[in-house]
């Protein structure tokens, strides 16, 4: 599915990632983890194609493409999809307004027929089930004045919405309480097949007993210094980084 | 030396409109009013059309494009506009109280009054007809002693409407004025004047239309006085739509009693130089008003509002938004006065200006001014200017929707939070057509 070959990133100037290394077949869950500031919302934007964020170096193969040539939109209509860390705020335009023109341009990229109003309907219903959240939330202005466990979970109805090949989540847990995380990774663990992949980055181990990775990365100095299976995410738990920081720092010292 | 003596020729052209006027309405010209012109005509003529030295017209100077585009003859009637032209620029499925002027005269033939309970009469016929009213009211607000443009409008007065609503009426139809300029052969130019006066809990909705046809250059300099009398409820609407060859200077004064409710809207979307003065007095407590606009500029058109609203009376809500997107070299100019007189305490007065620059050869200008002078109030203003927002842009495309697309949708977002406080449906959907055109948000 995804193929990232020494990736290196700068914003500014300023060297983010440097030589990243991961490869994510169809039906894994991958974790990445690792102290703040090391790079995973860099990972992600570049992932999304967030124009700010210079790739230097390196290449990311998705589906047998050049994930670097496609515009965001492109890449969004390709199956790859993105759950904001902080889902920005877009007076005057709804979820339901927006998501019904983001669907239709993806049909037609696709060659399909648009979806007709009442078909539209009806998928948000039952994606609204999923993760239990309001119609009126929908209709409102997107995330103004949410609450931070409703931006989480209206990020997650649209990745409802757009059945992504390739979904990442970008800290989607942080901040929610035991009940709204639930829900999230229920949704996201409904959502799954054997045919999509899932990025979880996430601080907290809490999340990976819901949505079970595969593999668990950790990101430092952006670098995968660490790879393993869950039992890495307990191991981080109940040691915290510095043990790995330490490791990585009088190595390259 | 020949530039001189065409400049000092501007002002001396309109001083023979004047006389031109007199002796056309000798047997008028004894009235109470006629005194009043030649009031303000003395006015206008120390006053001198404003250029870049006087600090209200500073990015605004009309003088110079007055002198560059118009030759200001003394014209007679021209229009050949056929009734379906006209009716072309009427808002679809609004059924409204209609006034047609063209060239700025009344035109009986092309309007129709359909509510009962309200006066509308030609401004000619109200200055012989309803004296007590034009002595109480007219050229009570808009100062001709202060503004050259007011001072011109008020010298020249003889065409425009008069409007009264008595007590208590409440007017389901608006009030359309469409003021319609003929510059297809000759360049033209307007003064038309305005008197609405609400009287106590009376309601009505005001809607004045500009719209000029033809290629040739028309000014028009309009003055709308608006009474709002104890506890009446007025929405005041002006479109401006404009040929690139047309220039506007239009001010509009509104008085309002206790407990009165006024709301301007301003939507301009074209034009070659627009400036729009709205000026409001709360005099009376309990008041509340809205100033609303949203100015939509492209190619080299310039557009200026200069609001004031003056609280004299405590208890009183003033609220202002004005937003503007300016692509190309279009120029925005927007000047927020808000006074709080020392009495006027429990006084809430908010304003607040935006801006979306979608072009860097785009200026805006943008200045609020607060004079507070009582201590017990709410005040607050903000003004920002800044390019479409990456973040929500790059927002929707990783949703999949295209970039083009997702520019429109923000930005039409960004127009619609002033196109949503209106509450006639007919006319927000003409609003949003317009808007929607103008953004190409064709799905
Ligand atoms: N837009 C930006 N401008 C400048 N520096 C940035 C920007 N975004 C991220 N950075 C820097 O890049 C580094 C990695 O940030 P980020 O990817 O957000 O880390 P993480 O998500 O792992 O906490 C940090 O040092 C951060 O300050
Ligand atoms: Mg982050």
């Amino acid at each position: 599915m995804l193929k990232i070959k020494n990736l290196h990133a700068s914003i500014e100037g300023k060297d983010i990632l440097n030589g990243i290394n991961l490869e994510i077949k169809p039906g894994e869950v991958h974790a990445i983890m690792g102290p703040n500031g090391s790079g995973k919302s860099t990972l992600a934007s570049v992932l999304a194609g967030r124009e700010e964020y210079e790739v230097t170096d390196g290449e990311i193969e998705y589906l047998g493409k050049d994930l670097l040539d496609l515009s965001p939109e492109d890449r969004a209509r390709e199956g790859v999809f993105l759950a904001f860390q902080y889902p920005v705020e877009i007076p005057g335009v709804s979820t339901t307004n927006f998501l019904k023109t983001a669907i239709n341009q993806i049909r037609e990229y696709r060659g399909q027929e648009p979806l007709d109003a009442v078909s539209f309907l009806t998928t948000m219903k039952e994606k609204m089930k999923l993760v239990e959240i309001d119609q009126a939330l929908l209709s409102r202005s997107l995330n103004e004045g949410f609450s931070g466990g409703e931006k989480k979970r209206n990020e997650i109805f649209q990745m409802a919405m757009l059945e992504p090949k390739l979904s990442i989540l970008d800290e989607t847990d942080s901040g929610l309480d035991i009940d709204a995380l639930r829900i999230v990774a229920n949704g996201v663990n409904k959502l799954k097949t054997s045919e999509t992949s899932t990025i979880v980055v996430t601080h907290y181990q809490r999340l990976l007993d819901y949505i079970v990775p595969d593999f668990v990365h950790v990101l430092y100095k952006g670098k995968i210094v660490k790879s393993g299976d869950k039992n890495l995410a307990l191991e981080l738990e109940e040691k915290g980084y510095d043990w790995i920081k330490e490791e990585v720092d009088t190595a390259t010292a | 030396m020949s530039e001189i003596l065409k400049e000092t020729s501007l002002e001396d052209k309109f001083i023979t409109h004047f006389n031109e006027l007199e002796s056309r309405i000798n047997g008028e010209s004894k009235s109470a009013f006629h005194d009043i012109r030649k009031e303000a005509l003395e006015s206008f003529k120390t006053l001198g059309l404003p250029d870049k030295r006087n600090e209200e017209y500073k990015y605004t100077p009309v003088q110079r494009v007055l002198k560059k585009n118009f030759d200001f003859g003394v014209v007679g009637e021209q229009a050949t506009l056929s009734a379906d032209e006209i009716r072309d620029n009427y808002i679809p499925g609004l059924k409204t109280n209609t006034l047609v002027f063209i060239n700025g005269v009344f035109s009986e033939k092309h309007s129709e009054i359909i509510s009962k309970d309200i006066i509308i009469k030609d401004f000619n016929l109200a200055l012989k007809e309803n004296k007590e009213d034009i002595e109480t009211y007219l050229a009570k607000y808009a100062d001709y002693k202060e503004d050259a443009f007011v001072a011109l409008n008020t010298a020249l007065a003889e065409n425009g409407s008069f409007i009264k609503l008595e007590n208590n009426k409440v007017i389901e139809e608006p009030i359309a004025l469409y003021f319609i300029n003929d510059a297809k052969s000759k360049e033209v130019h307007s003064q038309p004047r305005n008197l609405f006066i609400a009287g106590k809990s009376s309601q009505a909705s005001f809607i004045e239309v500009f719209k000029t046809t033809g290629e040739q250059a028309s000014f028009t300099n309009v003055v709308t006085e608006v009474v709002v009398n104890e506890n009446a409820h007025i929405d005041y609407f002006k479109i401006q739509n404009n040929e690139n060859t047309s220039y506007h200077v239009g001010t509009t004064h509104v008085w309002q009693d206790r407990s009165s409710y006024f709301a301007g809207y301003t939507f301009t979307l074209s034009g070659a130089l627009v400036r729009n003065n709205l000026n409001i007095i709360i005099d009376g407590e309990g008041c509340e008003s809205h100033m609303f606009g949203l100015y939509l500029l492209n190619g080299s058109t310039h557009v200026d509002n200069h609001t004031a609203v003056d609280h004299r009376k405590p208890n009183s809500f003033s609220n202002e938004l004005y937003k503007g997107i300016l692509e190309d070299q279009s120029h925005g100019v927007f000047n927020g006065k808000v006074y709080v007189r020392q009495i006027a305490q429990k006084t809430n007065a908010f304003q607040s200006n935006k801006n979306i620059l979608l072009s860097n050869e785009a200026i805006i200008n943008t200045k609020p001014q607060l004079e507070i002078w009582a201590d017990d109030v709410k005040c607050s203003h903000g003004c920002t200017t800044g390019q479409l927002d990456e973040e929500a842009l790059f927002y929707l495309q990783s949703r999949g929707v295209g970039k083009e697309r997702a520019r429109v949708l923000l930005l039409y977002a960004y127009a619609a939070e002033i196109l949503e406080n209106i509450k006639l449906d007919p006319l927000k959907d003409y609003l949003e057509g317009l808007v929607s055109e103008r953004l190409h948000k064709n799905f």
